[in-house]
């Protein structure tokens, strides 16, 4: 494909360093919690910089502490701040898992909406980078299951840059899923734009239809969507629809459910353990709202229900675009 | 523990006999005035509290966590805040919540099932009742953060148990607390014991002396001295506002009721136990001062329980009356912003019970 970037091509970690640092500017109340974020940068250098130029007191340098991270971001929220906490690492958020479900979560219900939790809380999550135990998993599941929270996945930077900052302008609490596999992945960005402008930006609430097809579609998310993309175009004759649902909770099924009636065949990816995924949600939602439309069952390509495997076995665990086009061969065959 | 009720060495200024000492670092100097209205507070909680153990029991209420014993605590850490200080209680904390100025309805609502919650936390500056154990002292520790990165003169006061002591959550806010040097005062209630298990269970030390480890002061103050309680949470509100870190204060009192209304404490604590306590009351031994020291008489006394049977007749028919909340309330203040997949389980539940000849939950 032949193109001009009309805007420069940057990778997904510098659109997030952008965007938090259009969002450090935009709000004074905005401030950045985590483990070695400011001096470092953190860990995969996205908020790179911003502690230099913000201050020590906007992006702030955690203890190794993730529960009492989250839990005074939720006293700084109550004081009026809007807090965007990092998790250094997927497998690394269960500490806070309690204070994330038992109070980031229902705060807001409990106080009868006089208490908002604009809390933004970052976690890079997923595999394919060869790393140790605790440092590849997606655990998005769990928070998308949780009422009360929001959750997105970015799966480009021109997305990352956009969503970071409505994810932070949201006055819920975000649970925002960066594809650490991706942070390198270039793509141009558009820095001009308002992201809180939806006459500017796509909501960051619905799925968005990233490659049009009439056979199949394909719903995926955050690192799987590259994936997806590439098999689309690996495709042969078959004509692949690509939706990048984007926002995990709400989950976005109109959209979903309009592609479905057009190409009657659904096939769902991502790197998560199949049981009780986001996988199984939708097809239950689609079987029930296009059963007539459909030509085949609803297919899901995952991860398998075994905890993250070492390194040397994550190709065979990890979706690739050989297995997404073998659903696609079984879903067009069946 | 000697006779007196004190452990070793906790603050007292008032004996369980009603006789005021002094001690070499704390002291308060209270008006008439101020000294009936800690009287006043605790009686009147200790009415609220009894009203509500019987309207649990005659099933207006689920459950009770009641407060019987731990008044002075509550009502004297309370009674040392200023009106920009910011209080996070647990779900035992009705002294606290009282003196924060939350209506006795409030107070009970969570407890009659219409809510999770019950009251403005900004407008009285005192967050809902939080059942997690130790949950809300990270969020002190936040919120006290937050006072400092505005520049205001103001603190966070968490409220916890002995049981609580033993959760990350609680040591992690001690952390926090001490590398960010926020101005919060973690005020824990030693009432001896989280559910059946004793305060030897949590700690093998005392838990006041726990604070050194972290870093910043731990001071053990007689939890039923209403006047010792008032006098080191004041301190130690002063000193975090000064811009010179957490305290923690261990307020040694003791759980006279059982954990909740659900619970037996039959099974796991002597009798006699309740016995020796029961001589430290913490409203009886202000009272006798008060009436020695000619600051109230009976006609006071009297008075306050007029009031607190007025008390009890507005909580028994106010938790009677409260309106049952309609079905789709669940689906309020879940989230801010619009949510179409809630939205829609919303209008499928009201499409449902419309459904019925007879409507229901309506």
């Amino acid at each position: 494909m032949e193109r001009t970037p009309a805007h420069p091509e940057v990778t997904m970690a510098k659109a997030l360093n952008d965007g938090l640092r259009r969002a450090l500017e935009r709000d004074a109340k905005t401030l950045l919690f985590g483990q070695d974020i400011g001096r470092l940068g953190g860990v995969f250098r996205v908020t790179d910089g911003l502690q230099k130029d913000f201050g020590e007191h906007r992006v702030i340098d955690a203890p190794l502490a993730e529960s009492g991270i989250v839990g005074t971001a939720i006293g700084l929220a109550m004081r009026g701040y809007r807090p965007v906490v990092e998790m250094q690492f997927d497998g690394f958020v269960y500490p806070a898992f309690d204070q994330i479900v038992s109070q980031v979560a229902k705060i807001h219900r409990r106080s009868e909406g006089r208490v908002i939790m604009p809390i933004t809380i970052r976690i890079p999550y997923g595999g394919g980078i060869g790393a140790v135990e605790h440092h590849s998993e997606s655990p998005e599941a769990y928070f998308a299951h949780t009422a009360g929270l929001r959750v997105l996945t970015p799966s480009d930077p021109q997305a990352a840059y956009v969503t970071i900052q409505q994810a932070i302008a949201s006055n819920d609490p975000v649970v925002y899923f960066e594809p650490k596999r991706r942070y390198w992945d270039k793509g141009s960005v558009d820095r001009t734009i308002d992201p809180l402008d939806l006459r500017e930006v796509a909501d960051p609430w619905r799925a968005r239809i990233l490659r049009t097809g009439s056979d199949v579609t394909i719903a995926c998310y955050g690192p799987m969507v590259r994936t997806c993309l590439e098999a689309a175009t690996a495709s042969g004759d078959v004509s692949i629809e690509v939706i990048d649902l984007q926002s995990l909770s709400p989950l976005d099924f109109d959209t979903i459910a309009g592609s479905v009636e057009r190409t009657g065949r659904l096939v769902v990816v991502h790197e998560a353990s199949r049981t009780a995924g986001i996988g199984a949600e939708v097809a239950a939602v689609i079987s029930e709202r296009c059963f007539l439309s459909l030509e085949a069952p609803v297919t899901r390509v995952t991860g398998y229900d075994v905890p993250y495997p070492p390194s040397r076995l994550e190709d065979h665990y990890l979706p690739d675009l050989d297995r997404v086009l073998d659903s696609v061969d079984k879903v067009m065959a069946y | 523990m000697d006779e007196s009720g004190r452990n070793g060495s906790a603050v007292q200024l008032l004996t369980p006999e009603g006789e005021r000492v002094t001690h070499p670092t704390y002291d308060i100097s209270l008006t008439d005035h101020e000294l009936r209205g800690l009287y006043r507070d605790m009686a009147l909680v200790r009415r609220l509290d009894a009203e509500a153990t019987a309207l649990q029991r005659q099933g207006e209420l689920g459950l009770w966590a009641s407060c019987l014993g731990q008044e002075a605590a509550q009502v004297g850490s309370a009674h040392a805040m200023g009106t920009s200080d910011f209080a996070f209680p647990t779900y035992r904390e009705h002294g606290v919540t009282w003196v924060r100025g939350v209506p006795a309805l409030d107070i009970l609502a969570m407890l009659r099932g219409v809510t999770n919650g019950g009251w403005d936390p900004n407008a009285h500056r005192c967050s809902l009742s939080t059942i997690v154990i130790g949950n809300q002292a990270l969020h002190a520790v936040g919120y006290a953060m937050g006072i400092t990165f505005d520049g205001a003169d103001a603190a966070a006061i968490a409220y916890f148990g002995d049981g609580a002591t033993a959760q990350g959550d609680v040591n992690e806010s001690f952390v926090l607390a001490t590398v960010f040097n926020a101005p919060v005062v973690f005020f824990c209630q030693n009432n001896q014991w989280a559910i059946s298990q004793p305060r030897e269970r949590q700690s093998r030390i005392p838990i006041f002396e726990r604070a050194a480890g972290f870093g910043f002061p731990g001071v053990q103050v007689d939890g039923n001295d209403v006047l010792a309680v008032m006098a080191v949470t004041r301190a130690a509100l002063a000193r975090a506002r000064g811009g010179e870190g957490p305290t923690l204060i261990e307020a040694y009192t003791y759980r006279m009721a059982a954990h909740t209304t659900s619970d037996d404490p039959t099974r796991y604590r002597m009798a006699s136990e309740l016995e020796v306590w029961r001589l430290r009351d913490p409203i009886e031994r202000l009272k006798v001062f008060l009436a020695r020291q000619g600051i109230a008489d009976r006609h006071f006394f009297d008075s306050i329980d007029d009031e607190g049977d007025l008390l009890a007749d507005e909580i028994r028919v106010g938790v009677r009356s409260m309106p049952e909340p309609p079905a789709e309330a669940m689906f309020d203040n879940v989230y801010c912003e619009p949510h179409p997949l809630l939205e829609g389980q919303r209008a499928s539940v009201i499409d449902y019970l419309a459904s019925f000849v007879d409507p229901v939950g309506r």
